[in-house]
């Protein structure tokens, strides 16, 4: 048995909800994030297998999304990750559950 | 496209991701994530896609795992406690799995095996990022910088 497109987005929708899990059930800031990092892998890699089983194009539409996607997750990972640092500077923790200062 | 190496890579990328997310300390997540990140690598390989698996390695290995690393050196080391793991968010993880399980596997048209395909090379991606894609790439050099300054200015000092 080869590989299929379904395995594929089996393994990928198993990736993006181990993500979902990181950013939904831990405390910490940076945790969070990097659950963000695995959901966005995840659907980069749907991208890339959609356009290795799908037909053939010119461009390659699919794998210019997954470039474009892993250049901006880097820019997200820098600014959130300087979020995290400016609110670790403020509230010493990085413990989301303790940034309760807007609730009334 | 070879299935031992697929099964052995999605076990790889899985464990190490699951191990990112429920390992309680901070530094042990990070690098079980990088395991993770490698095997997305070995997966845009095996599609074919080898400038897409080094520019993950590059980008994610070396980059956004070193950020990580470096955050959790700055920020003060906090042991969670056992009540920091919340199993609504394990219910809700496992239900959005089984419904996009459902989703693809009642998707006949999804199984199909790979064709024959011309081989992707840096030179073509190049010459499309120049052609086709030239104003997502300045926008994504836009962004790029934005994010640079951005990131700089708010973990700058403070003056009082």
């Amino acid at each position: 048995m080869t590989p299929t497109l379904t395995t594929f987005l089996v393994v990928s929708a198993a990736l993006f909800c181990v993500g979902l899990l990181a950013a939904l059930s831990r405390r910490n800031a940076i945790f969070i994030l990097i659950g963000i990092e695995m959901m966005l892998a995840a659907a980069n890699l749907n991208f890339v297998a959609f356009w290795r089983f799908g037909h053939e194009s010119q461009p390659p539409t699919g794998v210019m999304i997954a470039i474009f996607a892993i250049a901006i997750a880097a820019a997200e990972a820098a600014v959130g990750l300087a979020l995290v640092i400016a609110v670790y500077r403020h509230y010493n923790t990085t413990n989301v559950t303790r940034l309760d200062r807007l609730k009334g | 496209m070879s299935s031992a190496a697929f099964l052995v890579i999605a076990v790889l990328t899985l464990a190490g991701a699951l191990a990112a997310a429920t390992l309680p300390k901070l530094i042990h997540a990070a690098l079980s994530l990088v395991v993770a990140f490698v095997g997305v690598a070995a997966f845009y390989f095996l599609l074919g896609a080898e400038f897409v698996g080094l520019v993950q390695v590059f980008v994610y290995v070396g980059a956004v795992a070193v950020l990580i690393v470096f955050t959790i050196l700055l920020t003060r080391r906090e042991e969670e406690s056992a009540r920091g793991f919340q199993w609504t968010g394990a219910v809700i993880a496992l239900a959005v799995f089984a419904a996009l399980l459902f989703a693809v596997l009642k998707t006949p048209s999804l199984s199909v095996a790979a064709g024959p395909i011309e081989a992707l090379t840096v030179k073509s991606i190049g010459q499309v990022l120049m052609t086709d894609y030239v104003w997502p790439l300045q926008c994504a050099g836009l962004v790029l910088t934005a994010a640079l300054v951005g990131a700089l200015i708010l973990v700058m000092e403070e003056k009082r």
